[in-house]
């Protein structure tokens, strides 16, 4: 059994910027615990000479790179059409800095 | 000159499902024959939203005006002599692609009110082949999940039977599809949501090979394993809808140059000298009684039609599941970063800056999309990224070749596209590993890249629908449609209708 402390859950919590009630916390320990335990069988497969992949495209295979040129962009208006909060074009944040 | 009210009027509701219960196929030679307008056609299918919506709840916006506009324009480009693959067919789409000016929220209360300034690609060719688009569908948030319950909004119902789910992720493309509710739709399939509801909802339904389709737009989930396909009542359809979404996107650089075959030609190919796969390892324990049964029976069939049938390996599946559980989650953590409360979507404001990102993302997420986020970061963290996500990787190398072993020997693998048919609510809910393991047949295509399908082969005892999916190798969707029309030919599953609906 892969056994995740409830002082864990919260630490991936906090590194995933989730706030997680004690409930969720409890939950999440529980099944997280009994997922990872399951995929724990991974670990009996030898891959000392196998190569990862990120992905099945071949490199080799497939040009992606284009032009360097402006493309086509959203206008200021457009990009921050959809924010929460937004003045003068631009987005608008909490103080990242004390004074 | 004919004196219009002397014609006495069909019943008007007989009228109407008339035109619902035809096929993509059907209905463009209507079109173009000019035996049915786009209008009529539209306002058919919004009057079917209308009807049965309410029930199956497939429908997470019905763009009704648009729609209804999209169909007048379509209808006068037609009088001025105009064609185009898909002109004034009203179609529906996934909610997790992007559609300018219509709200498009992935079914997440994150993205509430979110309204994109763009089209996603598969969208704007579809729109520029003429498709009506009649609404956005629900599905499990994120496109996290097997059964649509997952959805930030509302569950959404079988319309085989209204207890039970639709499957998922693509849950509401399915059940609108099944209603007819559209004549198709989008789906998206990270480990087989556009297959799963496929074969719980009785439809023909494509996961193309990665590359195929172009992902812009397509709000991501799993970056490596994402994308877009159709899912129709007929295979014919599926290939009508394929052939207008493949090909090279500037716009995504993993989308594949490789030249788009005429499908609707190499469909009609026929299975004579096919030669089908049969992986060993998909016919273990477990798999429900009917399932196995129908899988087979159409396996037989092809052969019957002059298909080859042979054994093969792919001896690394057992671990498919566990490898997809840890990559999609992975991708997702980084890809969920994004849904901050800065650029778009929900913002609880807290304090600074991370407290607001995290009461944020607490208060908008569900709790399947915080517990994948939470593996996801996990598997990536510090300590921990060589065990888990390192090591997923490389037994993803091996899967890979296990396929490209086993399409040495076939041209295409034959399987059942889930070990059941359709569960009902809250069966699988409570326990997420449970929920996982109806991905156990999909996931592996996604990992290698290879293109799938389902397509209906029969019904279980409670009658609900069972799939049978077909697998081939990258870029070789052309051979899943010939298997799939063949089969399809031969068999009156995929007319068969849910009584709710007739």
């Amino acid at each position: 059994m892969h056994k995740l402390s409830l002082d864990e859950v919260r630490a991936i919590a906090d590194l995933a910027r989730l706030t997680l009630s004690e409930d969720e916390v409890a939950r999440y320990a529980a099944q997280l615990s009994q997922i990872l335990s399951y995929f724990q069988a991974l670990q009996a497969v030898d891959t000392s000479d196998v190569p990862p992949i990120a992905s099945v495209l071949l490199a080799a295979t497939e040009d992606a790179l284009r032009a360097d040129g402006a493309p086509v962009a959203l206008s200021p208006a457009e990009a921050v059409a959809n924010a929460p909060q937004a003045e003068n074009n631009q987005f608008k944040v909490s103080a990242v800095l004390d004074e | 000159m004919t004196d219009y009210k002397t014609i006495p009027t069909p019943r008007k509701e007989a009228c109407m499902s008339a035109l619902t219960d035809l096929s993509l196929t059907e209905a463009l030679a209507k079109l173009e024959s000019r035996e049915v307008s786009s209008l009529e056609l539209t306002q058919a299918h919004l009057q079917q939203i209308e009807r049965y919506d309410p029930q199956v709840q497939a429908y997470l916006t019905v763009s009704a005006d648009l729609a209804l506009e999209q169909a007048r324009a379509a209808d006068a480009a037609r009088a001025r002599g105009e064609s185009a693959p898909l002109l004034g067919a009203p179609l529906a789409i996934k909610d997790v692609l992007s559609t300018k000016g219509i709200e498009t929220t992935c079914a997440s209360k994150i993205l509430k009110g979110y309204v994109p300034v763009f089209n996603a690609t598969a969208v704007q060719r579809l729109l520029d082949a003429g498709m009506v688009m009649l609404g956005k569908l629900n599905m499990d948030e994120f496109a996290m999940g097997s059964s649509t319950e997952n959805s930030g909004f509302f569950l959404t119902r079988n319309p085989w039977n209204l207890d039970y789910v639709p499957g998922g992720s693509s849950g509401g493309s399915g059940a609108a599809v099944a209603a007819r509710m559209a004549l198709g739709a989008l789906g998206s399939d990270t480990g087989g949501s556009i297959r799963l509801p496929g074969s719980f909802c009785n439809l023909a339904a494509l996961k193309p090979s990665y590359g195929r389709v172009s992902r812009y737009g397509l709000i991501a989930y799993g970056s490596s394993l994402d994308q877009t396909g159709p899912m129709t009542r007929t295979v014919e359809d599926c290939a009508r809808i394929l052939q207008v979404i493949a090909g090279h996107d500037p716009l995504d650089s993993t989308s594949s140059k490789a030249p788009v075959p005429n499908y609707l030609d190499a469909m009609r190919q026929g299975v004579q000298g096919l030669r089908v796969g049969l992986p060993k390892q998909y016919f273990g324990e477990g798999l429900q009684r009917e399932v196995r049964e129908a899988v087979m029976q159409a396996v037989e069939e092809l052969e019957a039609m002059g298909a080859s049938v042979q054994d093969v390996d792919l001896p690394y599946s057992d671990y498919a599941l566990a490898v997809y559980y840890i990559i999609a989650t992975s991708e997702a953590s980084a890809n969920l970063a994004r849904y901050d409360g800065i650029r778009f979507g929900l913002r609880v404001e807290k304090g600074d800056m991370i407290a607001t990102y995290k009461a944020t993302r607490g208060a908008g997420f569900g709790d399947e999309v915080k517990r994948r986020i939470m593996l996801g970061t996990y598997a990536l963290s510090a300590g921990y990224y060589d065990a888990w996500y390192g090591k997923a990787q490389a037994v993803r190398t091996l899967i890979k070749r296990d396929f490209e072993r086993a399409f040495e020997q076939v041209d295409v693998l034959a399987a059942a596209v889930s070990p059941t048919t359709a569960f009902k609510f809250g069966e699988n809910s409570a326990d997420p590993l449970q929920m996982y393991l109806a991905d156990i047949l999909t996931v592996p295509a996604n990992l290698a890249g290879v293109c799938g399908m389902s397509v209906p082969c029969g019904f279980d005892d409670a009658g609900l629908p069972i799939g049978l999916q077909l697998l081939a190798p990258p870029m070789r969707e052309d051979t899943l449609l010939r298997a799939a029309y063949a089969y399809e030919q031969a068999h009156d599953w995929h007319a068969r209708k849910p009584a709710l609906v007739s």
